[in-house]
């Protein structure tokens, strides 16, 4: 009792970690499961089969490429819309600034059932063929507000003098974007990608909405659910999970290594400096 | 740097230079030479328009009217990247991406120049950061990143360095520091420096000329010391240092010398060192040109001399010297300053005291009670 009392802290956080992650725990041990009956719910025995034949469903790989098709087609355009939004909202005074930086919340904070139907109302009575082309338009649509929130952050964080600086250095508006503002947003641009990107993947909502005969990986996952979800599944989103993981893993080696490089360079060059030792 | 020397470098001019933001002029038909190779210093409180001023030189702000040339080149329509002039920023505004090796070469990689490490590590050296080169610039204190801006401008061989405010971020005892440091660059490269601050003891102790600036235009031009010795308005007599100032009327002028008539007393001033034009004078007086004496030694005052009396109402010691707060007859508080030359022997408070002076240190200016009052608010408001 008294060790608990001493680590209560870490004791609740290992709570809430083990409630965050037996969720992801259970679909990547059931998809090493070798089901009885047509539902993986209940463990049997083990088994790769789902692994190595991880296209074995007919339709699964199938829906699995179209999302990602479908995310990256739209993520692509939203975040080259939004960033270039973010740049005039940041950037310039013009009529209408502030209601546009008003309504360019509203997709986030209207319910996905109500935005999924009245794309559809729209689209039929625009008589435009219901495919994969209606859930990029919507896709884009959404995702497009998360871009420019991230990436306006990043420029409103920016000092004006670094610009003004790199044309005082001989840089035209060309070289001043080349070498200056974009390296510096860059970060917020990627992390807005990347964000973009998980939305429109797991988008089920207004996906079915507008997606016709067209099945993403989410919408095969609901049909699925209805007859029994395949192990093969289970395997697809451990590897999706992984491959996130990994992303995350890598950017917080790279940035560690550069830091750690970085001190030794300066611990052996302090000595025959005078000058202060940060203390990061 | 010796060929640096030898470059033909060559003066700034400013003419008629307006800039208006709405009807607001910031600056106002200001017209300037900026000597080549001098070090300038722009001086005034917040809002006076120096900022500004620099802001077009670099090219960063456009002239409502006017134009800017370097000798004989009109630079007024170029863009900031075309003039060869360079800033080092109030906020040094170094690339917080880059280390301090491509923050110095950045000017040098723009221009096209290839071979860049030999000008860069020359720089750093100059500024002594060579160990530095390595890292980024939150890794620097603010002095050596201070020193990286003026580095990174310098690299480029301006023919103008602007520096705006440089110093403002660092602690007194660094910003001495620094002071000492820019002037050796200075001295060093033989560029001309052009400084904005609202320092005037920062202006005083780098500059060889200050221009004092207020609500827009130039008050006062020349080098610290005749500045201070002799200004010309009773906004340089209060923003440049102290003063004692009275309001008169002239009474009379005897030859080279002018007699003042205020608040009842006779005040003998130069009349080479009278600007006002008219029978209105200001009479003028820097506190550590006036003597404190008691009531009895009145004789020990040399004669010609001006003279007030009055009560002392505050005393405070400051080491090497003595300042005095001196209520006059007509409710007047003036300033002394007394160097503590002697041991003890202090007037205290409450003392009837008799405070004399050399008319040759006194001045007199345009204007009358009303000036006074308003110039005296406006630099507390300003800075």
């Amino acid at each position: 009792m008294r060790w608990i009392r001493r680590h209560f802290i870490g004791f609740i956080a290992i709570l809430v970690l083990v409630y965050l992650f037996v969720p992801i725990a259970v679909v990547a041990v059931l998809s090493f499961n070798n089901p009885e009956g047509k539902y993986n719910t209940r463990w049997n025995e083990f088994s790769f089969d789902a692994w190595t034949n991880i296209c074995g469903v007919p339709g699964v790989c199938d829906s699995f490429v179209i999302s990602v098709r479908i995310g990256i087609i739209s993520t692509l355009v939203a975040t080259i819309l939004g960033t270039m939004i973010a740049f005039g909202l940041v950037r310039y005074r013009f009529r209408g600034r502030s209601s546009t930086n008003l309504l360019i919340f509203l997709p986030m904070a209207t319910p996905e059932v109500v935005m999924g139907a009245s794309l559809l109302a729209l689209f039929l009575n625009l008589r435009f063929p219901l495919g994969e082309m209606t859930i990029i338009i919507a896709h884009i649509m959404f995702t497009i507000s998360f871009v420019v929130v991230t990436v306006k952050a990043r420029l409103q964080g920016m000092d004006p003098g670094l610009e003004e600086a790199a044309r005082d250095l001989y840089a035209g508006p060309g070289a001043t974007f080349r070498f200056v503002t974009f390296p510096l947003v860059a970060p917020g641009i990627a992390g807005a990608a990347l964000l973009g990107f998980s939305l429109s993947f797991d988008d089920f909502i207004i996906s079915f909405f507008n997606a016709g005969t067209v099945v993403t990986f989410p919408i095969y996952i609901w049909g699925a659910a209805q007859r029994g979800i395949p192990v093969q599944v289970n395997a697809l989103a451990t590897l999706v999970f992984m491959i996130a993981l990994a992303i995350v893993l890598i950017t917080q080696l790279v940035g560690s290594r550069r830091r750690k490089m970085l001190e030794q360079e300066i611990s052996r060059k302090s000595s025959s400096v005078d000058a202060l030792v940060p203390k990061s | 740097m010796g060929e640096r020397l030898q470059r033909n470098v060559e003066d700034l001019h400013l003419s008629n230079l307006t800039k208006k933001f709405g009807d607001v002029a910031a600056v106002d038909d200001l017209t300037l030479t900026i000597p080549a190779g001098s070090f300038f210093a722009l001086l005034g409180a917040s809002g006076c328009g120096k900022t500004t001023t620099l802001r077009m030189v670099a090219g960063l702000e456009d002239p409502t009217s006017g134009r800017i040339a370097i000798g004989e080149k009109d630079i007024t329509a170029l863009r900031a990247f075309q003039r060869p002039v360079n800033t080092v920023f109030q906020s040094y505004a170094l690339f917080p991406h880059l280390d301090i090796f491509e923050n110095v070469a950045f000017g040098l990689r723009r221009r096209g120049i290839k071979k860049v490490e030999p000008a860069v590590n020359a720089m750093l050296e100059l500024v002594e950061l060579a160990p530095m080169a390595r890292r980024k610039p939150t890794q620097l204190s603010g002095g050596q990143q201070q020193r990286v801006a003026v580095a990174r401008a310098l690299i480029n061989e301006p023919d103008v360095l602007l520096l705006d405010e440089p110093l403002g971020a660092l602690d007194l005892k660094l910003r001495r520091q620094m002071q000492i440091e820019l002037k050796r660059i200075q001295t060093e490269v033989g560029t001309t420096f052009v400084h904005v601050t609202h320092d005037q003891e920062e202006a005083m102790t780098m500059a060889d000329t200050i221009a004092v600036m207020n609500a827009g235009r130039i008050e006062q031009l020349g080098d610290p010391a005749s500045i201070y010795e002799l200004p010309h308005t009773v906004f340089v007599a209060n923003f440049l240092g102290q003063s004692n100032l009275f309001a008169g009327t002239r009474v009379a002028t005897n030859p080279g010398m002018l007699e003042v008539l205020a608040n009842g007393v006779k005040f003998l001033v130069p009349t080479a060192r009278n600007s006002a034009p008219g029978d209105e004078v200001i009479v003028g007086i820097r506190p550590e040109k006036m003597t404190v004496l008691d009531i009895p030694d009145r004789e020990k005052v040399p004669s010609g001399n001006n003279a007030l009396e009055g009560r002392v109402v505050d005393v405070s010691y400051a080491g090497v010297s003595t300042q005095y707060l001196i209520t006059l007859a007509w409710g007047q508080n003036i300033t002394v300053f007394e160097q503590n030359v002697v041991v003890g022997d202090r007037s205290s408070v409450g003392d009837q005291v008799l405070v004399h002076w050399s008319p040759e240190h006194t001045f007199g200016l345009a204007g009358g009670e009303t000036l006074l009052a308003t110039t005296a608010q406006a630099i507390a408001a300003g800075v």
